[in-house]
């Protein structure tokens, strides 16, 4: 099947300083994908460029494969077809909760222009709320109310700018799920930009990872965490300590405290110099191990600490250990790797 | 001082007809808001459409509407009202001319001047808070109306407009009240307004103390009553919770 949204080498610039270098993705019908990356790096330029509201320097965008943008041509943006929710919800001051949701509805008659609107209430949860003005709802209705507006016209694509970041964390965590399930409800392929992986995880069925106007990789959140594709996003996404080691056949590594073997092969040659990734899961706590580290640091989580622990040559690696292992400082602890999925990068 | 008001005076015959000074007062009145309201009602529509340029995408739109405010707010409302009365109907087409200067009675050819001149003055001034109200609402606004299908046009009927034309509208009355003060200058083309009413009153009767008096307090009372009218409309219209309401 045809991807629904393509984006074809796509390069915009701001004053002669490349903003997004050469993207390309594609998406398909119904998925979910999120733009992650720290402010600045042109993940909500990417947006705007699909939305209508910036033109491209280079590339192509179509959509349901017609050329919406490119070089010299800019579809008009009210003619696209294209839903977004932003940031401060943008909701329309002077109208109320119906207004606002049925805004975008003009082609349809009084009837089904009401039960329209009577169904987005619904299904964002607002039907008690339809007569408020938007300064009468917190922050949270806010932003369900401009999903609503934005799905009632029935767009082809739904794009999100941080929605949830005016909220606070527990509402932010909750609306996320909340959002998903409504955009999977009603089979919306969405694009939401954030600064936050937990969020991108939870929200999304692939996640963009962008750094200085460079998609950096496109995966699913599991292979972003288990397989980055660059440094870059091994030491963005998730946490981690790069320990040396050397190749020692083809799917196997020998690091200062022993050789560990992947379940996929390595793209190094045996005797390489590389960095491997060790995630904190990857770190175990067993007592019953031979191989000890020294804690250095500790965090605790709730369910479990972050702890910093040292090896023997002063390398520093963190391990996820559950939490009625309370160790203290300065103690030494048995540990064993489990390296499953080996994450190597040429030293 | 030695000075004798005499009140009175406005119900004495002007000794023209059966007039008394005080229909004097009325018929100057009357034409002042034929002025001010039919020169409020242009410079207010015109005022409008080029605020909303300035603000429009684009070069050449909001270039012409800048060149427009800086022309007509820079040159002294005097002159201007000179230039539409004395100047610009020698350089109208033959016919339209003979029917300016010679068909037309005096007052209705003075009427459209000054009706002109307010208009196009005002509607610089109208123009520039269109533009800031417009200017002062979240770039999201439109954004958030483009992306439900609404076109430029519609976005400024339905979005923009609406809240911006309520955020100005304090300044906006202090134009509308101007635009009545500013009528005055008719007098100045042999226009019959309120304050030209004046002086041939004080020139006529010699009670020029009593005659400006009265002016100040029809031109005080006439403001003052639309400044409430106006300040009941913004109350009307607010959105509560924007413009001073809690957030």
């Amino acid at each position: 099947m045809d991807a629904l949204l393509q984006l074809n080498a796509v390069s915009q610039a701001y004053a002669g300083k490349p903003v997004i270098d050469n993207m390309s993705f594609q998406l398909a019908e119904g998925e979910i994908a999120c733009l992650l990356g720290s402010s600045g790096c042109g993940k909500t330029t990417v947006l705007r460029c699909i939305a209508g509201f910036e033109p491209l320097r280079g590339g192509d965008i179509r959509l349901n494969g017609e050329r919406i943008a490119a070089p010299g041509y800019n579809k008009p943006a009210h003619l696209r077809a294209v839903g977004m929710v932003f940031q401060d919800y943008a909701l329309f001051p002077h109208l109320d909760v119906a207004a606002n949701v049925g805004f975008g509805l003009r082609g349809l008659g009084d009837g089904e222009r009401k039960a329209r609107i009577g169904l987005m209430l619904e299904v964002v949860g607002l039907s008690a709320l339809a007569g408020a003005y938007p300064h009468e709802l917190s922050g949270g209705q806010q932003q369900r109310v401009a999903l609503a507006r934005a799905l009632a016209p029935r767009p082809r694509l739904l794009l999100l700018d941080e929605p949830f970041s005016n909220l606070d964390v527990d509402l932010r965590q909750r609306l996320s799920h909340e959002v998903r399930g409504i955009l999977k409800e009603q089979g919306m392929t969405a694009i939401m930009v954030t600064h936050d992986q937990q969020e991108a995880f939870a929200m999304a069925d692939k996640v963009g990872v962008m750094h200085h106007g460079h998609l950096q990789q496109w995966a699913s959140p599991y292979q972003l965490y288990h397989e980055p594709a660059s440094r870059y996003v091994a030491d963005f996404i998730g946490q981690g300590a790069f320990v040396p080691a050397v190749i020692s056949g083809p799917q196997c590594v020998t690091l200062e405290v022993g050789e560990y073997c992947s379940l996929t092969p390595l793209a190094y040659q045996v005797g390489a110099q590389v960095d491997v990734l060790l995630r904190p899961d990857d770190v175990v706590h067993d007592d019953h191990s031979e191989l000890t580290a020294v804690v250095k640091g500790k965090v605790f989580m709730g369910s479990e600490f972050m702890y910093t622990l040292q090896l023997p040559s002063g390398q520093q690696v963190l391990a996820q250990v559950p939490s009625h292992h309370n160790h203290a400082i300065g103690e030494a602890i048995g540990i064993r790797l489990e390296l499953d999925h080996l994450i190597a990068f040429a030293r | 001082m030695n000075y004798n008001w005499d009140w009175n005076i406005f119900f004495k015959s002007t000794g023209i007809g059966s007039e008394i000074y005080l229909d004097w007062f009325v018929s100057g009145l009357g034409w002042t808001i034929a002025v001010a309201l039919m020169a409020w009602i242009i410079a207010l529509l015109l005022g409008s459409v080029l605020g909303v340029m300035r603000t429009l995408p684009g070069k050449v739109l909001p270039a012409i509407a800048t060149a427009y405010v800086e022309l007509f707010r820079n040159v002294p409302l005097l002159v201007q009202l000179f230039m539409w009365y004395f100047v610009v109907p020698d350089y109208l087409p033959e016919p339209l001319q003979i029917w300016f200067k010679q068909d037309l009675n005096p007052a209705t050819s003075a009427y459209i001047s000054v009706v002109v001149c307010l208009a196009l003055f005002t509607a610089a001034r109208v123009c520039e808070q269109v533009r800031t109200g417009i200017q002062a609402l979240p770039r999201g606004q439109s954004a958030a109306a483009l992306a439900v299908g609404f076109s430029i046009g519609q976005t400024y009927r339905h979005v923009l407009l609406p809240q911006a034309f309520r955020i100005i509208i304090p300044p906006l009355t202090s134009e509308f009240l101007n635009i009545f003060k500013n009528s005055s200058v008719a007098s100045l083309i042999g226009l019959m307004e309120l304050l030209a009413q004046t002086k041939q009153t004080a020139e006529f009767s010699a009670n020029i103390f009593e005659a400006f008096t009265l002016a100040t307090v029809i031109y005080f009372v006439l403001n003052m009553s639309l400044m409430t009218l106006m300040s009941l409309v913004e109350k009307k219209v607010r959105i509560p919770g924007m413009m001073g309401g809690a957030k």
